[in-house]
């Protein structure tokens, strides 16, 4: 799972107010190269939340991003390629999504996050 | 300009819009300004001005098309699957001698580029519902002496492709209704489809594979009337072993896919035949994301929208695959009262889904889209229909941020077709639209089973013949009702 797939959950059950972001809890991150896609990032820039990913980023072992950032920003080279990085290439293979409310955790295992919900939080 | 269009005879359905949706995607309609709202309506209803030749029936494989410039036809060819070619028409006729002298009187100008002494070219010649022999073909070429060809001759990689193209006044032997006379095309090849792509990506060279995996050329169909293309970012929410977005990844699309069945996106059969084993055995990039979710209850957060700048999908329509959603079995029947997980279970709770009727789905899909889509954004997904009923007129699914901008059918039996809908997000989505949408939710939670039996395709599909046909114990009246004409079909 990546960043930006972080960046755009939330835990539905039933009843909770705000499930996002969710916390990750970490067993294995593994970095995998992606292309560099400025148009993708630049779009994608202003569709993040950014506090979630610069924390996601970090709980994932990675601090290079600012706690803050506006648009001026992406004219920067460095900038691009650190946010490209952190939402595209960092994943986490084995963990878990933890709601913020409930404490529920979704697994995630090879990558895959399990946001099915149970009988009872539907 | 007018350029002849000669499709491949097939799929005759899915043809001019695969053309009209390449042209959009290359920039036909584009003039120059930056979209808004406003632009977006007129756009979306922009198709292109066809033109059919003298008698030939709207299923001919000739037709002509009228586009912006040359680059664009040859985009819009080059990167068609149905597409046997877009040429610059030099003369026609019903005739070899009504041909030569249509060729004679189209202008110099335009001839003389493509036939001077530093070029190389070739002549093909190809046949439409008949056959000619391979003396006949180099005698039609010779024929072309009174044309100045001085280049040289070059059949393997040429710089200018001619083509001769005749039709005959055939019968009923290519499905077709018969067309009146012979007639006899020339053109200059500007562009034709690149088919290799399909043995390249045929589903039995594909590792994985699921019971109703897409098709590679349908796939493709899909990805184009998706407009995809590299930055652009697709979704699929019953991604399965991800074949549509196989071909949305060749194309240079970001992808992402939802199932959720947890096997098949996560597990498949092992480390070398999953999902993302799919895209790497044509070195393509793995999907962004894989996830397992629910497209009744999907996850995403509540602010999240205009994401995705298409969704392309197969949904379940319980034919061949049932729909699942997540809330239990037992519970939405009424069978059971609602329980809770003991918290000592939860962890490898494994949750019991429910099925889910093709309404709601189509109803979560398209509340989904409207949603998550970007303004101008595609929405291209099949939706099943009974063929019993061929006196009313079939309705497709419609939403007040959508217009629908395509309808292709496909037969799949004799009682039912897909039709791949293509649907254009032309209207923000509203909080109004998202309650209503909410409150059709539950009124789908609490009506449940009456959805369930109402939505079922699989009887109308697969219940034995009706009793009358039976009765009669004449096969005929039932194969003659058909009609003879199925060229829509091939």
């Amino acid at each position: 799972m990546r960043l930006l797939t972080h960046n755009m959950l939330s835990s539905n059950i039933k009843g909770v107010a705000n499930g996002f972001p969710l916390k990750i809890e970490v067993e294995k991150v593994v970095a995998k190269e992606v292309d560099f896609n400025i148009d993708f990032l630049k779009n994608m820039f202003h569709k993040v939340e950014w506090k979630a990913l610069a924390e996601a980023s970090r709980t994932m072992g990675y601090a290079e991003l600012p706690e803050k950032a506006d648009a001026a920003i992406l004219e920067s080279d460095d900038f691009l390629h650190k946010f490209h990085h952190a939402l595209l290439e960092l994943h986490l293979e084995e963990g878990a999504l933890v709601c913020p409310e409930t404490g529920r955790k979704f697994p995630v295992t090879k990558g895959i996050p399990n946001m099915l919900l149970h009988e009872d939080e539907v | 300009m007018w350029y002849l269009c000669v499709f491949y005879h097939r799929l005759l359905d899915y043809r001019k819009p695969e053309v009209e949706s390449l042209a959009e995607l290359f920039g036909a309609f584009s003039k120059g300004e930056p979209t808004n709202n406003g632009d977006l309506k007129s756009n979306c209803s922009n198709s292109l001005e066809w033109k059919l030749p003298e008698h030939h029936h709207p299923d001919s494989p000739f037709h002509l098309v009228s586009l912006p410039s040359e680059e664009i036809a040859r985009n819009v060819a080059n990167r068609s699957i149905l597409v046997k070619g877009i040429f610059e028409l030099w003369g026609e006729g019903s005739s070899l001698e009504e041909l030569e002298e249509s060729i004679i009187k189209y202008p110099d100008e335009r001839k003389q580029p493509y036939l001077t002494s530093d070029s190389t070219f070739k002549i093909a010649v190809d046949t439409f519902g008949k056959a000619i022999s391979f003396e006949e073909q180099n005698e039609r070429i010779r024929s072309f002496s009174y044309i100045p060809f001085k280049g040289r001759v070059n059949l393997k990689n040429p710089d200018h492709t001619f083509w001769l193209i005749e039709t005959d006044n055939y019968g009923s032997s290519n499905g077709l209704p018969p067309i009146v006379g012979r007639k006899v095309f020339f053109g200059r090849e500007i562009g034709a489809a690149d088919r290799k792509l399909l043995p390249t990506y045929q589903l039995k060279s594909r590792t994985y594979l699921g019971p109703t995996a897409m098709d590679a050329e349908m796939a493709f169909l899909m990805a184009n009337q998706a407009q995809a293309k590299p930055g652009r970012l697709v979704y699929d929410p019953f991604v399965g072993t991800g074949s549509i977005l196989v071909a949305a990844a060749h194309y240079g699309a970001m992808t992402m896919g939802a199932d959720i069945d947890i096997r098949v996106v996560r597990d498949g059969r092992g480390p070398d035949c999953n999902v993302w084993s799919n895209f790497k055995q044509y070195g393509l990039p793995t999907p962004v994301a894989l996830l397992r979710a629910d497209n009744n209850l999907p996850p995403w957060r509540s602010g999240l929208k205009e994401v995705f700048d298409a969704i392309i999908c197969d949904p379940p329509y319980g034919v061949r695959a049932g729909g699942r959603k997540s809330g239990g079995r037992k519970l939405l029947k009424g069978v059971i009262d609602p329980y809770t997980v003991p918290d000592d279970k939860r962890t490898g709770h494994i949750p019991s889904t429910a099925p889910y009727s093709l309404v709601e789905c189509v109803h979560d899909l398209l509340d989904l889209a409207a949603k998550m889509l970007v303004m101008g954004g595609r929405l291209v997904y099949f939706y099943p229909v009974l063929r019993d009923n061929e006196s009313a007129d079939t309705t497709f699914p419609e939403h007040p941020c959508f217009k629908l901008v395509a309808t292709s059918e496909q037969m799949l039996s004799y009682r039912y077709s897909r039709v791949l809908l293509t649907m254009v997000k032309i209207e923000p989505y509203t909080e109004e639209i998202e309650l209503a949408a909410r409150i059709k939710h539950l009124e789908f939670k609490e009506n449940h089973l009456k959805w369930l039996e109402e939505g079922n395709l699989h009887s109308a599909v697969f219940s034995p013949a009706d009793i009358h046909l039976k009765v009669s114990g004449d096969t005929k009246i039932g194969k003659e009702s058909k009609g003879k004409y199925r060229g829509k079909y091939v």
